[in-house]
């Protein structure tokens, strides 16, 4: 994660989380708060490939 | 330095006639200035070929992968490191190897002298610190330590960790270097000039794969960008994929780089390929107080678990 920011990927954008098959509430919660942190950032617009151009 | 080659030669033949190995791998003199490339040396009249100058930046671990014969293998210190590494990796048998090691006053860059002269070079030679270059008839004079690759002038380790043969008397090694500085200046730009100087850094990137050749942590018989089925990276060069490949392969290499410098010297474009492994030496150093190559009884960092693992960004 670190390599990724530093090659410029926004903080906060890639994130980990270790959830068990158990904890369905954390993975609510952890759904929720990369949602609420991704729509901060904005849309990506750096690390994305752009469709190939046909004629 | 050139004062190691009789002694290399001397050994080289000693081990060869003696039998007790098979092959020595070596460097001898490329086609052209400053490009000496590895030889694998059999028979013990063949040994004249051999030489040692400021040119051997090649990392002749690359050529034990998977050796089953016997082999003397000349090592200076990112070498020994790499020799560690896949005796560490079981990529070789220690005790397959007779290891020369040379201390190393660091190579020079081809680059970097070449980009000095106006006219192509016709030959480079040395006497001690200073480097004779001849080009377009004149010869001038360079001090070594201002034309060394950005990794020899930030080594500090030039002597090897382990040998079985020593061609010359231990060096000291270089302290008090700065060896991050770099990496703390890309660190310090914002994600969008992060993002443009590499954008910018990998911007001539063929796809060639040199540097992943050149590097002896790469020895997958199957590289990830040469997988089609399924085809993980994909194999034009749009920038996105080319970033794609040096990222991962750099991950590839995370606890594992010595920082030989093999990459960049290898790169056709003279990409700063390296950008990418120091930041994450240097994580590994400041995370798990890792260098790699060091030692053969400690596993590396990414192989272990430890309780007191660094393990914040897991939310």
């Amino acid at each position: 994660m670190n390599l990724m920011e530093h090659m410029g990927i926004e903080p906060g954008r890639l994130q980990f989380s270790w959830i068990s098959s158990a904890e369905s509430t954390k993975f609510v919660e952890t759904v929720k708060s990369v949602t609420q942190a991704v729509k901060a950032i904005g849309p990506n617009t750096t690390y994305k490939k752009n469709p190939v151009k046909v004629a | 330095m050139s004062l190691y080659i009789d002694k290399i030669k001397e050994t080289a033949e000693r081990l060869l006639k003696d039998g007790s190995v098979d092959m020595v791998i070596g460097f001898r003199k490329g086609s052209v200035p400053m490009m000496n490339e590895p030889c694998f040396i059999q028979k013990p009249q063949e040994v004249h070929q051999l030489v040692w100058d400021s040119n051997c930046g090649i990392n002749l671990a690359n050529y034990l992968t998977d050796r089953k014969e016997k082999i003397a293998v000349v090592a200076k210190g990112c070498d020994s490191r790499n020799i560690v590494n896949h005796i560490v990796e079981n990529k070789i048998k220690r005790e397959k190897l007779v290891i020369i090691g040379v201390p190393c006053t660091g190579m020079i860059d081809k680059r970097k002298i070449a980009g000095m002269f106006d006219k192509p070079i016709d030959a480079v030679t040395e006497d001690g610190d200073i480097i004779l270059v001849t080009s377009a008839g004149k010869e001038t004079r360079l001090n070594k330590t201002d034309v060394l690759q950005e990794n020899c002038a930030l080594c500090i380790h030039r002597n090897p960790v382990i040998y079985d043969e020593l061609v010359g008397d231990l060096i000291e090694e270089q302290t008090g270097i700065d060896r991050y500085a770099e990496v703390r200046r890309v660190e310090a730009m914002s994600p969008q000039e992060k993002w443009q100087y590499f954008e910018d850094l990998l911007s001539p990137c063929i796809r060639c794969y040199a540097c992943r050749n050149a590097c002896p942590l790469c020895y997958c018989p199957t590289c990830f960008v040469d997988e089609s089925r399924p085809q993980w990276v994909g194999k034009s060069q749009d920038p996105i994929d080319t970033r794609t490949f040096h990222f991962l392969r750099a991950y590839h290499c995370a606890g594992r780089c010595t920082d030989c410098g093999a990459c960049e010297r290898a790169c056709p474009v003279g990409i700063k390929v390296r950008q990418f492994t120091s930041k994450l030496n240097r994580d590994c150093l400041e995370m798990f107080g890792w260098e790699a190559g060091l030692t053969l009884d400690q596993r590396p960092p990414l192989d272990t678990y430890k309780p007191n693992d660094p393990n914040d960004f897991i939310k």
